[in-house]
């Protein structure tokens, strides 16, 4: 008799679902909005907000000092910090969809190292293919990042191996990468050491317009074609018999994806380098604010990781007036902590 | 008419099924039996086309997978593979109307999801709707994944031990909801249980597994009885039977007490 009503009741609670998280995502756009005006802003000359908002909406009006500063030097970093820290909690949270295991992440996986690995042979030997070093360290950070992701694809796909397998192979590659990385560290010479370590703590000053063209259209391609599987990787979380069951080709939405995460990270590694932490975090932040509902947490966390990003950026330039501290470190130092008291904080809810 | 030919299974050098023949009427409900380990999930798998068969082959309404194309196959099926732990942050709305995964559009329709909230309501279940899945017991989680299968609107419908966690009113509605549809919409159904007096209570037809092998077919008045049970599970029953036949069996302690 109030059958019908009682479904109206599921299907306006189910809509008020939805809105919080949409909710959600604009409190990150504008939060977003905030942390990039200030990057911008921040810097060797400190530039007051409203001249910032002037070069970027009204670039006719303003000081050609200014145009300088935000256009040609401040506004691709800026911009760049906000592309990979999209491609990094996007790339995070598909590992972890994949995986199956909250702790998979590029970094964790090995890809990061070896990326790492493909720099540090660019730099020691100089460039190749004639090649100079400014496209070559990227050119051998990205080729050996996918080189390492294809082994993962081959376990994956030719031994069809289990999540499990798959992530001790992706760990014993990061202690394999990260042992050769060192090997040759160890018979470099110091200034060439110096080199391979300031490319491994990522840095955004790299930056060209250029690179940040490259590796949005990446992130934006491999965002699209992974969104557009939303609701086959929420089904994947329910695990691969019942994602099969409900007529999922587990196997192809597998590759796939492993595919676009590879190029995602890779594109980003090899042009800012090493940025640990926010593959592994921004994932479990956005799934604590919207759940496991794809099409929100793939949004969601890709956002959460260019907050992360930018927010960090801005602070790697403004914990010490003057000085610039390398972004990747900057990332774990804040990431940490907060990250411990968000799981504590849920320990304490679940119980 | 879902048919199963001279089916032969098999992973690498073991054998898992010898040789199986049925034919499967729409409209009634089928209950596989059998010891552990004698195949009956893999035989589930094997028509669900997870498992390719090592001989013979299945159709329905004369039609085979190869012809229909693996997809389109499996789009003919409700498959609820076993009970698994499930800690997932998201609502039991979300994850029935996941049932319908082939027709969703980017932007949840209120058709779908008011299709999952009587799914619910008619599984006893509206008042879970918004409740996280990681929060449920072990037989709620099973009932919701019934809701989510029955919103796959299958032509074939395929359980796999559905009620291993369920108490006794959650059993028979269980049961009671998918006699009755399986009449209602002809799917052909396939259960399988290990409650031998369920699966008499509920079976139009039994098959009975062990070994890889099928044991015996029919209805349950004429399958079960103690001979059966004995050689397939080793242990002595006593039968009773209902008005209808319908067999009830009680296992015997092999050491008496008293």
């Amino acid at each position: 008799m109030n059958d019908t009503l009682v479904m109206q009741q599921t299907l306006a609670r189910q809509r008020q679902r939805e809105r919080r998280r949409w909710h959600y995502l604009a409190l990150l756009l504008g939060l977003l909005a905030i942390t990039l005006l200030l990057d911008i802003a921040t810097g060797p000359s400190l530039l007051p907000l409203q001249e910032v908002l002037g070069a970027l909406l009204r670039p006719a009006q303003a000081d050609p000092m200014t145009l300088t500063i935000v256009y040609d030097m401040r506004l691709p970093i800026a911009l760049m910090a906000l592309v990979v820290g999209t491609a990094l909690g996007l790339g995070g949270v598909q590992m972890q969809t994949l995986l199956d295991n909250p702790l998979a992440s590029p970094y964790t996986l090995g890809l990061a190292a070896a990326a790492g690995l493909g720099a540090a042979l660019a730099l020691v030997s100089g460039g190749f293919w004639g090649l100079t070093s400014l496209f070559a360290i990227p050119l051998g950070a990205f080729v050996f990042c996918m080189l390492a992701a294809s082994l993962l694809f081959a376990l994956a796909v030719v031994r069809r191996v289990s999540n499990q397998t798959l992530i001790l192979a992706g760990i014993a590659l990061l202690f394999l990468f990260q042992s050769l990385l060192s090997l040759l560290q160890f018979l470099s010479s110091p200034e060439l050491n110096q080199q391979i370590l300031f490319w491994l703590f990522g840095s955004l000053m790299r930056t060209t317009w250029a690179s940040l063209a490259l590796t949005a259209a990446v992130t934006l391609i491999c965002w699209l074609l992974i969104y557009k599987d939303a609701w086959k990787l929420t089904c994947l979380r329910l695990g691969e018999a019942r994602a099969r069951s409900l007529g999922v080709d587990v196997d192809r939405l597998r590759l796939k994806t492993l595919v676009l995460v590879a190029l995602l990270t890779a594109t980003a590694i090899s042009f800012v380098g090493i940025i640990g932490f926010v593959g592994l975090v921004a994932p479990h932040m956005a799934r604590m604010l919207v759940g496991e509902d794809q099409r929100f947490l793939i949004p969601v966390s890709a956002l959460c990781g260019a907050v992360m990003l930018s927010a960090a950026s801005v602070l790697s330039k403004s914990i010490v007036p003057g000085a610039l501290f390398p972004i990747g470190i900057v990332t774990a130092l804040i990431g940490v902590p907060f990250f411990i008291w968000l799981i504590l904080g849920r320990g304490r809810k679940g119980a | 008419m879902l048919e199963i030919a001279n089916l032969s299974l098999a992973v690498g050098q073991q054998t898992l099924m010898r040789e199986l023949n049925l034919q499967l009427a729409p409209g009634q409900v089928h209950v596989i039996i059998g010891p552990n380990g004698t195949g009956k999930t893999t035989l589930l798998r094997a028509l669900f086309g997870e498992l390719a068969p090592r001989q013979g082959h299945v159709c329905f309404a004369g039609q085979s997978p190869r012809q229909l194309g693996a997809a389109q196959w499996r789009r003919l099926f409700g498959y609820m593979p076993q009970n698994i732990q499930l800690e997932l942050e998201l609502s039991v709305l979300e994850v029935v109307v996941l049932g319908r995964l082939d027709s969703l559009a980017m932007r949840l329709a209120d058709e779908d999801i008011l299709a999952a909230a009587a799914a619910l309501q008619a599984l006893g279940i509206a008042h879970l709707a918004d409740r996280p899945l990681h929060a449920l017991s072990g037989g709620q989680r099973q009932m919701v994944l019934f809701a989510q299968v029955l919103l796959r609107d299958p032509r074939i419908m395929m359980l796999d031990e559905p009620v291993s966690a369920l108490d006794l009113q959650h059993q028979m509605q269980l049961m009671e909801h998918l006699c009755q549809q399986t009449r209602a919409k002809q799917w052909v159904t396939l259960v399988v249980l290990h409650d031998l007096n369920l699966a008499a209570q509920f079976a139009d037809r039994l098959i009975v597994l062990a070994d890889g092998a099928l044991q015996a077919y029919g209805p349950p008045a004429q399958v079960l009885d103690a001979a059966l049970v004995e050689r397939l599970y080793q242990v002595p029953v006593a039968v009773l039977r209902d008005g209808q036949g319908i067999p009830f069996l009680r296992p015997l302690r092999s050491v008496s007490h008293g």
